[in-house]
């Protein structure tokens, strides 16, 4: 989230696309509600019509997987009724920057693509610079070659009927909700975003969350009180394992992975360290160095050497290019070139999509250490069904762990607070916590390896000093390495830190090795002396009056409830919308939020730009980083009803990977599997129900897998509410009983009649014995080109009656 | 002398996340039902002898043609002058607490008759625990309000669809939020507030939540 829960009440117009909010994140409606007691208007835009929609103000219906072309509609829309918030836009974004004049777009493909190597050259996708190096602007947004302009050009195409014949979502409706959320583009207006995995379960995520971000930039909706573009994260803990990079892509702090192409710190520094030659940018990019060495500093303390970059040449690398993604693993260790699992926390049976080749690729393993806090369909998956035991060859172990509950440690909600728990109780029989049970296997690693071995130098050098005084795992310890401490004396201005203490911010870090830190992000979160402010639950003390309880926990960065917060005043620091003061300028210096950056507002001396993480200070409504273009297009997902694409003749991302075993098979505009298909889950289970069918009381409110059908696709396959059916993809087949419900509707999308169905994926065949089995025995093996997140929320299937 | 306690049930707030269904069993130590999906959220499908709460869905089409769906979190509702207690056939197998005003079973009502106390609560809410033989409902959690909590479903409510406290506080909620609310929805009304202390704020006809909402 770029703002908090808490906010959320502030907002003059929430829209919720993408998100089951009411159901997956409960406690997000008691701040939705208030809003709506202050006068806002609540849009849903969903498949389905859902709890959330019960209690939004409004409700469109979308065809899964068309959320481009639908928000693509409102972009046009905003700018061609002029709804954009023009001074904000001029001086905070880069609408003005003069873009290459190679730079173009035909027929669904940028400019520079490669059709051979499916990626694109992003040579002309860049800025024009003068002499200085400096970008190029046109502050009157008339060059043809501004962002402005292309930006115009480019989502002037999707007119109300495109978007409507792509979406199935009626003119009218599109209206309502344009004009609706359009009108939070002034001063005193505050529109916000709330999405979740209905964005990212995409081969089109992060373009889907780019057109937010453009959305929210054209109505100067970030960095405000009440806007912002907010994901949705929960229990999870998503915040938490995104910040501290459980993903193959990142390292902790969103510095991206190290590839063979970077064999030392330098060339690594090289890639991330930004530059830039305004001097009205703050560029906090250009601090990535410091970062980066005092991760490894942190990684690698005991052989960590200035010659070897701190360690960093001992830190495993990708292969250029290599994309190390779960399905790429699974479909690697369904080749068999993977042979051993550590599976922590997690059911990829049942959670990761086309299960049956996850299912077949389980059994292919020589090993498998399974740690959970109960027994699921994937340490279970030798006696799967259809499984002869007897012929599984696989060495299972099942480490049993604590739950969330009964450990101590943080959790970083979805407002980016970092908050302290204590275990509640102590755990059953044998349990630790997962951290506990790394740290044992590490020191064992460590004493084997000094035995000798390959390679035994990064072993060694690894940071295993987690116990407290008694020997025990400690997860303040681990959380004080993550803040970052002092590896000697060290002095910063006229300011001497002892070799020990902690870094009591991240502005303090260094790149020549006196620093160490896990985590750049959190660096904050003790004082210099070792408190812990996660632990902080200050309830009272709100400032502003706006909600920011700046003590209570830790909000990284450097305790800042909203980013971006510069972006709320104007060139004076003066506060844009005076009912909602976030943050000004008073006196020289910030009061309110923590300012993003102690620079000066743009007017005064030294002023600086309000987007402090990009390179050149503003908001990116041209953003050249990902894969397929700086601009979001439509695209179908892999599998869908029609055979071409409305808007061009590209009818996929032209940038994803395929994945072709003989258990991917694809089939798009098939007569056999005529359905889009959505999934999800529901408030009473959580992800693959792992935890929660365990759970009586939680199974009596929803005992079985279900899949939701309109009244008119039941009609004419002759279905009764209730019935059990057999949902078939081209990838696997399960039964469900049939919820024939008004809360769905068959689509009028080019030109034909589309019947949307939808199937929670909380259920396994493991127990209770006649649940069903998770829906993901039917979901394809693709993802966004850019995050590989599978695409769990759009395929096609057919539904059919049971054979008598 | 207070007048005693009441629960507001403001529908317009209340997202059927079940959390209050799940929190009366945790609370009163009850059971899990066994049970199937039969093509609805709601489930169990009906209060029984070990649920005493249960989360009513209903969907259907608005005069708008768009669909509306509707959560009534359905319990007992504490009347003011209970019939149940008036048939009843043994003077204390049923306990009016007039601090509180909350109904109570004794497990004496295994020798009512059950047939007569539910066809004579207007809610239809007593049920037979098959075990017991002791008709059954919410209790108020008259062991928490007893003792300064507030009852276990109004306390897992996370959007403050239900609150709970003295009841003149409570009356007059009631009469501000339904003030508020008719500017939304016309049709907003408080049902049976005179009679009952579990007063529901409907925003629409009370036949859109059910069969017994309204007495
Ligand atoms: S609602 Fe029914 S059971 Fe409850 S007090 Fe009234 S008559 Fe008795
Ligand atoms: S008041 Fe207590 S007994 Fe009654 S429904 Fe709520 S939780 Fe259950």
């Amino acid at each position: 989230m770029t703002n908090h829960w808490i906010d959320i009440q502030h907002s003059d117009c929430i829209l919720i696309q993408g998100s089951n909010a009411a159901e997956n994140h409960p406690i997000s409606f008691k701040w939705v509600l208030r809003a709506k007691d202050r006068g806002a208007t609540v849009i849903h835009v969903d498949p389905r019509f859902t709890r959330t929609s019960a209690r939004s103000s409004m409700h469109a219906y979308l065809r899964c997987g068309t959320d481009i072309a639908f928000l693509g509609g409102m972009i046009n829309y905003i700018i061609s009724n002029d709804l954009y918030y023009k001074d904000w836009v001029v001086k905070y974004t880069n609408a003005t920057s003069l873009i290459h004049p190679d730079f173009g777009f035909s027929d669904g493909l940028f400019s520079g693509f490669d059709d051979k190597n499916k990626k694109y050259d992003k040579t002309s996708w860049a800025f024009q610079k003068d002499d200085e190096g400096k970008v190029k602007q046109d502050t009157t947004l008339a060059d043809p070659n501004c962002v402005f302009q292309h930006l115009k050009k480019h989502y002037s195409r999707y007119d109300l009927k495109k978007v409507s014949s792509i979406t199935g979502t009626p003119e009218e409706d599109l209206v309502k909700v344009y004009s609706t959320f359009g009108a939070t583009g002034k001063a005193d207006k505050a529109g916000t975003i709330m999405y979740a995995l209905g964005q990212c379960h995409h081969t089109v995520a992060v373009q889907n969350i780019r057109t937010f971000g453009i959305i929210q930039l054209l109505l100067g909706n970030v960095g405000i009180c009440g806007g912002g573009i907010n994901a949705l994260r929960g229990e999870p803990n998503v915040q938490g394992s995104t910040d501290h990079a459980l993903l193959y892509h990142y390292m902790p702090g969103y510095l991206p992975a190290p590839t063979v192409e970077q064999p030392t710190l330098e060339d690594y520094m090289k890639r991330v360290i930004k530059t830039t030659k305004n001097e009205q940018s703050i560029n906090w990019g250009g601090n990535n160095g410091k970062y980066a060495a005092s991760l490894m500093r942190a990684f690698y303390p005991n052989g960590g050497t200035k010659e070897n970059g701190f360690g960093y040449e001992f830190f495993p690398k990708l292969d250029a290019g290599q994309e190390a993604s779960v399905m790429t693993m699974i479909d690697e260790m369904y080749k068999g070139t993977v042979k051993g699992l550590f599976c922590v926390g997690q059911n990829p049976c049942c959670s990761l999509p086309n299960s049956n080749k996850v299912r077949a690729a389980m059994q292919k393993l020589k090993w498998m250490v399974h740690v959970n806090i109960f027994d699921n369909e994937s340490a279970s998956f030798w006696k799967g069904p259809g499984i002869d035991t007897s012929k599984q060859g696989t060495e299972c172990f099942l480490l049993p762990a604590t739950a969330s509950v009964e450990k101590e440690g943080s959790q970083a909600n979805s407002g980016r607070w970092m908050q302290w728990k204590y275990a509640a109780g102590k755990a059953p029989g044998d349990a630790i916590s997962t951290g506990d049970i790394v740290w044992r296997i590490m020191t064992k690693l460590k004493e084997l390896y000094k035995e000798g071995g390959t390679f035994p130098d990064p072993i060694l050098a690894a940071n295993t000093d987690f116990a407290d005084e008694k020997g025990n795992f400690n997860a303040e310890k681990v959380a004080k390495i993550i803040n970052g401490y002092f590896v000697e004396d060290t002095t910063i201005g006229d300011v001497t830190y002892k070799k020990g203490e902690c870094v009591p911010g991240f502005a303090l870090l260094q790149d020549d090795g006196k620093t160490a830190c896990g985590n750049w992000i959190c660096s904050g979160s003790f004082t210099r002396d070792g408190q812990n402010l996660m632990r902080r639950r200050n309830n009272k003390t709100d400032p502003t009056g706006l909600g920011l309880y700046p003590e209570w926990s830790y909000s990284w960065p450097m305790n800042r409830r909203i980013v971006y917060n510069r972006a709320s005043v104007d060139e004076y620091g003066k506060p844009l919308n005076p009912k909602r003061p976030l943050l000004e300028w008073k006196d020289g210096k910030w009061v309110g939020d923590v300012a993003d950056g102690a620079a000066p507002p743009l007017a005064e001396k030294g002023g600086k730009l309000p987007f402090i993480m990009q390179a050149e200070g503003l908001g990116a409504l041209f953003g050249p980083g990902l894969k397929e273009g700086p601009f979001s297009e439509h695209y179908e997902p892999l599998e869908g009803p029609f055979e071409k694409n409305i808007m061009s003749g590209q009818r996929i991302s032209p940038v994803i990977k395929h994945y072709n075993s003989d258990m991917d098979k694809v089939a798009n505009a098939s007569a056999e599997f005529p359905y889009p298909m959505t999934t999800y889950s529901c408030t009473e289970h959580w992800c693959t129900g792992a935890f929660t069918r365990w759970q009586p009381w939680l199974v009596e409110a929803q005992p079985q897998a279900y899949v939701e059908i309109s009244e008119d696709l039941a009609k004419e396959k002759g279905i009764a509410n209730g019935e059990k059916v057999r949902v078939r993809s081209a990838r696997g087949s399960l039964e469900a009983v049939a919820m024939v419900t008004v809360r769905l509707k068959p689509f009028t999308c080019g030109g034909k009649t589309v019947h949307q169905v939808g199937m929670t994926y909380n259920y396994g065949w493991l127990f209770p014995k006649d649940c069903g089995d998770s829906a993901n025995l039917l979901t394809p093996t693709v993802g966004d080109a850019n995050s590989m997140t599978p695409e769990y929320k759009a395929f096609m299937v057919t539904v059919e009656k049971l054979k008598a | 002398m207070s007048n005693g306690k009441s629960i507001l049930v403001d529908v317009s707030r209340c997202t059927g996340c079940r959390g209050c269904q799940v929190a009366c069993k945790q609370w009163n130590n009850l059971p899990a039902t066994k049970t199937i999906q039969t093509g609805t959220y709601q489930n169990p499908p009906d209060l029984n002898g070990e649920t005493y709460k249960i989360v009513r869905f209903a969907e259907g089409r608005g005069e708008d043609q768009k669909p509306y769906w509707n959560f009534l979190s359905d319990m007992c509702r504490h009347c003011v002058n209970p019939p149940c207690i008036a048939a009843s056939n043994d003077g204390d197998s049923m306990i009016h607490d007039e601090a509180t005003g909350a109904i109570i079973y004794t497990p004496k009502t295994a020798e009512d008759d059950y047939e007569m106390a539910l066809e004579i609560c207007p809610y239809k809410i007593p049920r037979k625990n098959e075990k017991t033989g002791a008709l059954t409902k919410c209790t108020m959690c008259f062991d928490r309000i007893t003792n300064g909590l507030i009852p276990a479903c109004v306390l897992s409510c996370p959007t403050d669809a239900m609150r709970f406290g003295d009841r003149d506080e409570i009356l007059k909620e009631v009469e501000r939020r339904v003030t508020e609310l008719k500017k939304t929805y016309p049709k907003a009304k408080a049902i049976d507030a005179a009679d009952v202390r579990v007063i529901y704020i409907l925003t629409d006809d009370p036949d859109k939540y059910g069969e017994y909402v309204q007495a």
